[in-house]
């Protein structure tokens, strides 16, 4: 059987050649030369619609480029622009026609520079819900509603295979899942459902052969994927490994730098002693380059407190570091409130013979307390560690905050705006 | 598959059978309509040229669908108001034969069968209404009137001379699909799904100018 003919039709209006791409699947087409649409379903070719009253558009693919998308190659075939009037917002956005003589036809939609390729679904989805809203389930996705609205045809070129006319209208409803949408289209009753994926325009472009390089898309778009969609669970990811590694670290620095022991003794204090309680220490020596001093006080306090200051005294130059603690330590049978122990890290402390000068004091009848004193010699600034951690969160965090405000302005869009517009003033 | 072969009451050629419980065909050569009866085949009436269509399928078409293959052995043409479909009559390996629509390139394999619980009439049957069968949510998705345009090739029953037509076209959310054709009374009942082009492996196709 030889090959299907391409066919070829007159105008009627303007007499011009009418090629057609669509073999007999054109019910429509649209003079090149005079932009009738015209019935291209019967021999006898009838006028459907003188134009359109418009200047002309160039789509941005040209009609009868082909291309490859998947393992199908399409030719454009079709172009209409369809325009959503709410009354308070007017836009419009490209819907491309693709045709394969065997796979059949497909569409590509552009609305500032954000590009999908939608195919035309015949299981039906199944009504839900999801966060509060209603949603579709489909093909093992969740869609979230996300707009519906009118659609007109308001500019026509290229051959469909239905009969196309400006000011066709239709009730529209989508659902997103990113990259994919849902959308429903009904016409006197009957429903029909497709399927669209967001699809880059570096990639139409290049299926197409473009010249020059796509424009860039603007805003962003109901089923745009968020370029934060997979990187906060890996941010956090990272986050947890770090830690791990600081952590890991932490330890390795307390194993292998524990300071050095400079001096440590036992005391005990009493109220019953009738002399100054201050006492000063035997000396010792304090090495190396400048330095921190960690000074441990371990008590045995029972419901009291006691509080001490010292003073760390350069035995040949007299250089004085004066600090105090208080340690205090109360429990009962509801638990305990504060510690037995307490620290204090003195920074930058130059080498030489030391000695400290303590002074107890406790509230009067208190009952005798032992104490430990222990300084150790450059122990590792823990410090460090606590803010590396802190640091460490700054990238999850903005990547969480963005993908955040990324949804935030995807869902502005929709008609679930969290404050609608018309309620003004705000802007 | 046997091809008893007989001649054309009207124009005397030859006519072959593809498949031998065809119980109708038509002439390739003078578009006679014939009927199978116990001796012969007797004219019931003619067909007028077909209407120019784009199915990339025709009598002869070869595929297989879930390894069980298939050959295009005749066709149904509708006409409705968005323009034409083709309902091409398969005959499987194992003598068994369906449907396969092609309406403009999206393809649905059915079968018939008797349907499970009793079906709305023609004056009853709506949009949205569903039928619970084999476990799965059917649901009406479209009316449709149609003409009947015209018939190719081998039928598994008489069909020709039709006029106004009803079908209703259902689904499901997994992709099966139904008709019920109500050109008969009670109606028929045909269940089967939405295949993809691929999915028929299909040869001996028509060639279209520009796509080789």
């Amino acid at each position: 059987m030889p090959a299907v003919q391409a066919k070829s039709i007159s105008c009627p209006n303007c007499g011009g050649p009418v090629a057609l791409r669509g073999f007999a699947h054109t019910l429509s087409v649209v003079c090149p030369q005079c932009m009738t649409v015209l019935d291209a379903s019967t021999p006898e070719v009838q006028i459907l619609q003188t134009f359109q009253g418009k200047t002309r558009t160039q789509p941005t693919i040209p009609l009868g480029s082909r291309g490859k998308i998947g393992d199908t190659q399409f030719e454009v075939i079709g172009f209409q622009i369809r325009q959503v009037d709410s009354g308070e917002d007017t836009y419009q956005w490209d819907e491309y026609l693709l045709f394969n003589p065997y796979r059949g036809f497909r569409y590509l939609t552009e609305y500032n520079g954000h590009w999908n390729f939608v195919n035309v679904e015949s299981a039906l989805p199944e009504p839900s819900r999801s966060a509060g809203k209603l949603a579709m389930r489909f093909g093992g996705k969740t869609y979230l509603s996300f707009d519906s609205m009118t659609a007109s045809t308001v500019y026509v070129l290229g051959e469909f295979p239905w009969r196309v006319s400006v000011g066709d209208s239709i009730a529209c409803q989508d659902f997103v899942a990113p990259p994919s949408m849902l959308s429903s289209e009904s016409t006197s009753g009957e429903i029909t459902w497709s399927r669209a994926e967001y699809m880059p325009g570096s990639q139409i472009w290049q299926t197409f052969k473009l010249p020059g390089s796509p424009p860039p898309a603007y805003g962003i778009f109901a089923n745009q994927p968020s370029p934060y969609g997979g990187s906060v669970g890996s941010a956090w990811r990272t986050w947890l490994w770090l830690n791990v590694a600081l952590a890991g670290l932490a330890f390795l620095f307390m194993i292998i730098s524990p300071g050095h022991v400079a001096f440590s003794d036992h005391y005990a204090y009493s109220q019953n002693v009738r002399s100054d309680a201050a006492f000063v220490t035997p000396t010792f020596q304090l090495d190396g380059r400048d330095s921190n001093v960690d000074l441990s006080i371990h008590t045995d306090l029972e419901n009291n407190w006691a509080y001490f200051s010292f003073a760390l005294i350069n035995d040949q130059t007299g250089q004085t570091f004066d600090f105090a603690r208080e340690v205090s330590y109360y429990h009962d049978s509801d638990g305990s409130e504060g510690s037995r122990n307490n620290s204090v890290i003195i920074p930058s402390v130059p080498s030489g013979q030391y000695y400290l000068r303590v002074e107890p004091e406790m509230a009067a009848g208190s009952p005798d307390v032992r104490y430990e004193l222990e300084l150790r010699r450059n122990v590792p600034n823990y410090g460090f560690f606590g803010l590396a951690a802190l640091l460490l969160l700054i990238p999850p965090v903005l990547t969480t905050f963005r993908k955040g405000s990324f949804e935030a302005a995807r869902w502005r869009e929709s008609d679930y705006a969290p404050s609608s517009s018309s309620s003004g003033g705000d802007d | 598959m046997s091809s008893p072969a007989a001649n054309c009451p009207n124009c005397g050629a030859p006519v072959k059978f593809l498949w031998s419980s065809a119980v109708q065909t038509t002439c390739e050569f003078c578009h006679s309509i014939l009927v199978r009866t116990d001796v012969d085949l007797k004219k019931v009436g003619e067909v007028a040229d077909l209407p120019p269509d784009a199915s990339p399928l025709q009598i002869g078409s070869e595929g297989a669908y879930q390894n069980k293959s298939f050959v295009v052995v005749g066709r149904i043409i509708y006409e409705y108001e968005q323009g034409t479909w083709n309902e091409w009559h398969v005959v499987y390996n194992d003598g068994t034969s369906g449907w396969l629509a092609d309406a403009q390139l999206e393809y649905d394999l059915s079968w018939a069968a008797q349907p499970p619980t009793p079906l709305a009439g023609a004056d009853d049957i709506r949009q949205g209404q569903t039928y619970q069968w084999n476990g799965k949510t059917y649901q009406v998705t479209s009316r449709t009137r149609a003409h009947y345009k015209g018939v190719q090739g081998e039928l598994p029953f008489q069909y020709w001379d039709k006029s106004d037509l009803l079908f209703a076209d259902l689904r499901t959310s997994s992709g099966e699909f139904a008709t019920i054709d109500y050109s008969e009374n009670p109606p028929l009942l045909f269940l089967g799904r939405a295949v993809e082009f691929d999915e028929l492996h299909l040869k001996n196709l028509r060639e279209f100018e520009g796509w080789t």
